[in-house]
């Protein structure tokens, strides 16, 4: 078994995946996706050192410096959610006559060539040449760009070992937003403390040995860590957790939908890719901070109030919601064989989302704080996605078909497949009209008028429902054998 | 009791069943057997509406089974894990199914003591949850998930595959048990002749999507079969 046998199967799996057999039109436009990134981490590469200089008229390396320790730790983060490890892939290799360090090298050597590792050289390779164009000395910079890569590959191999270990990346990603808060409010700044780092990699770059040091030995721990645990029963097991049963007899009360009810509390709570799905619609709340606190500028116009109130109670209708009935997909068969009346199911769907909606307006309460626009913007939002919003969703979701895999978190960020015109279509009243609505109140009367008529919008939405859950119902059967065909692609 | 007539299935151009004719009557133990790609599976999910047909169709009790879904009360099946909700505990698992077939707990509890033999003490009370569990497990508890609410009809492809031999031989008492004394119709197809000949009265063999043997079982069924699948055809 030579490397070449392991490139051929990479470029195989690469090649005749499920995901890959997608049309042309959709391959092309994740390739401008994926060009975009490159073009635009490579124009912030070119043109940050100008725009930090002439901007905030400060030293750009300084400004780099500071924010860097964040830049550093997000690249953990998206890392955590969206970097695949290869770990799983090599268990067909175990048996066969393969030297296991080899396999377990190839492994870890293939998440270094990884796009969330190239991505950084968009960056920093052109920042660099600048800096040396501008002045900066050849060899100090040379030091304080090799052991910024250092420190990136570092969090590759820090992934590798995080991956799977939720306790550990809640416990970091916690402490992260305490400390960007902390920041952010003058309390306490950690990048005070980094910047020091930073600048000693720039003012003595021999140091940069340190940093890449610290990625080899990153590299060897993880290497021997796969290498005893290289056993089905150990580093190559799926995890499996201790399961209890649960007859949430409290449910009952919800009468005849309380059967999907309950099947479905349990989906979301024994997931995990439902759970992320959750954790990001708590995130959705503070998303509003960047309206009412006034740090866009391009947000000030007032029907903006209305678009965020629409989102900061609508995380988990969006996120959740839009991929109705995909989260059942693993067993759409025994759904579509089994006396299931579509509307007690649908209606299951919504009673949890609007529950969801509910309670994110309540917690949603702090916005009162930056005035009683924003509270009303809220209240309005949690309305109108209520009455009109979470059918729009379900309909929605009637039509995509993408496959959910529940135990694991690819694709949790979007998917190709459930991007396509009728969904599309079905933003705009989401988003577009409640700030229309917003719009004309405003104008032709005053503020409060603009929020009484999204809020009689969504209101009048609630007449509608068994109407919508009957279209849904009809799109369900006449998509059915469709939906089961494509739940059947896994991967 | 299910009626098949004209039935084809066709990807493209290629076709992967056909069947003019087959009557399957209550009650009826039924075997299907044929080698991979013979259309078992295909027709098992014709049965259940799960992909539509080229032509004709399926009538399952008097309910053309892809135009209406009337069929779908007293018939039940076990195809593959897709019929299994993995987050979920085996016991919630036949709860959940036992509510949508009309049943309350203390049904579904009164049913699943009966298999306890079957289980042998690997399903229930595990602390597992169903995607956990060994391939076998899991076709065990998706086998008596299919026997909760009573139906009349009851389709299971390949039920003995993954199975340890003691399993199989409770399966078999079990399926012949509900054949002859609860008057179920049992649909079962396996690659085993031995099993199918020991427990379906009628075994009806497929070949590239066509019926080409319909056989009440006898004493010489299984010979027949082995003889038919080794090529060498008795006179």
């Amino acid at each position: 078994m030579r490397l070449k046998h392991f490139f051929s199967l990479e470029w195989k799996s690469f090649f005749r995946s499920a995901s890959f057999k997608m049309n042309l039109a959709l391959k092309i436009f994740m390739l401008m996706g994926a060009l975009m990134m490159a073009v635009s981490f490579l124009s912030l590469g070119l043109g940050s050192y100008y725009i930090i200089e002439e901007v905030l008229e400060k030293d750009p390396l300084e400004v780099v410096n500071r924010f860097l320790v964040f830049y550093i730790i997000i690249d953990l983060v998206i890392r955590y959610f969206l970097q695949n490890m290869p770990i799983i892939n090599i268990r067909p290799l175990l048996y066969l006559p393969i030297k296991k360090g080899k396999v377990i090298n190839f492994a870890l050597n293939k998440t270094v060539i990884s796009f969330f590792n190239i991505v950084h050289a968009f960056f920093f390779i052109p920042f660099s040449i600048i800096l040396v164009k501008e002045g900066h000395p050849f060899v100090n910079v040379l030091g304080w760009h090799l052991a910024i890569m250092g420190l990136m590959f570092c969090n590759n191999f820090i992934n590798v070992f995080v991956n799977n270990k939720d306790v550990i990346f809640y416990g970091i990603l916690g402490s992260i937003i305490a400390l960007i808060g902390l920041t952010y409010y003058e309390i306490f700044d950690i990048t005070t403390y980094t910047i020091s780092i930073f600048k000693a990699f720039y003012n003595s770059p021999y140091l940069a040995i340190v940093t890449i040091v610290l990625a080899i030995v990153l590299y060897k721990v993880a290497f021997n860590y796969f290498r005893k645990h290289f056993y089905l029963d150990a580093g190559l097991a799926k995890k499996s957790v201790t399961a209890q049963t649960e007859d949430m007899t409290w449910l009952n009360r919800f009468g005849s939908i309380s059967t999907f009810l309950k099947n479905d509390i349990k989906l979301i709570k024994r997931n995990k890719r439902s759970k992320t799905t959750l954790m990001l619609s708590f995130l959705f709340l503070f998303y509003g901070l960047l309206f009412f606190t006034g740090s866009v500028e391009a947000y000030d116009g007032p029907f903006w109030r209305v678009f965020a109130g629409i989102f900061v109670t609508g995380g988990f209708l969006f996120s959740f919601g839009q991929f109705v009935p995909s989260w059942d997909s693993a067993y759409y068969p025994l759904m579509m064989s089994q006396n299931i009346k579509y509307k007690e199911y649908i209606s299951s769907k919504w009673y949890l989302i609007v529950i969801a909606t509910i309670v994110s307006t309540i917690l949603a309460s702090f916005y009162l704080y930056f005035g009683w626009q924003a509270y009303a913007a809220v209240l309005v939002g949690g309305i109108y996605n209520v009455g009109v919003n979470a059918h729009i969703v379900l309909w929605g979701g009637a039509y995509i078909k993408t496959p959910i895999d529940l135990t694991s978190n690819k694709k949790a960020f979007g998917d190709k497949k459930s991007f396509n015109m009728k969904t599309l279509l079905l933003t705009i009243p989401k988003m577009v009209l409640p700030m229309i609505l917003y719009a004309i109140g405003h104008f032709a009367v005053g503020e409060l008028f603009g929020f009484a008529l999204v809020a009689i919008a969504g209101l009048a939405g609630l007449l509608f429902r068994d109407k919508v859950f009957n279209i849904i119902e009809k799109i369900y059967k006449s998509e059915k054998y469709k939906t089961l065909k494509a739940y059947k692609q896994t991967n | 009791m299910i009626r098949t007539s004209n039935l084809s299935k066709k990807y493209s151009d290629k076709q992967v069943l056909k069947i003019e004719n087959l009557d399957i009557p209550k009650g009826q133990s039924f075997g299907l057997v044929g080698n991979n790609g013979a259309g078992k599976t295909t027709y098992f999910s014709l049965l259940l509406d799960l992909i539509q047909p080229t032509t004709g169709h399926i009538n399952n009790n008097n309910v053309v089974v892809h135009d209406s879904e009337d069929w779908k009360p007293f018939t039940s099946a076990f195809i593959d894990e897709t019929f299994l909700i993995g987050y979920l505990t085996p016991e919630e698992y036949f709860y959940f199914i036992g509510e949508l077939r009309g049943q309350n707990k203390a049904d579904v509890d009164n049913l699943i003591a009966q298999f306890e033999d079957f289980f042998h003490g690997e399903i229930l009370g595990q602390k597992k949850y169903l995607r956990d569990l060994s391939k076998g497990n899991q076709k065990k508890a998706g086998i008596v998930a299919a026997l909760i609410g009573n139906p009349e009809v009851i389709i299971l492809d390949e039920p003995f595959a993954n199975l340890d031999p003691t399993t199989q031989i409770r399966l078999k008492g079990i399926i012949k048990d509900l054949a002859e004394k609860q008057g179920v119709t049992v649909l079962v197809s396996s690659h085993d002749l031995l099993h199918v000949t020991d427990v379906c009265e009628r075994i009806v063999v497929l070949e590239k999507g066509e019926v080409v043997k319909d056989l009440a079982t006898n004493a010489a069924t299984l010979k027949e079969l082995e003889a038919h699948f080794s090529g060498s055809e008795m006179v």
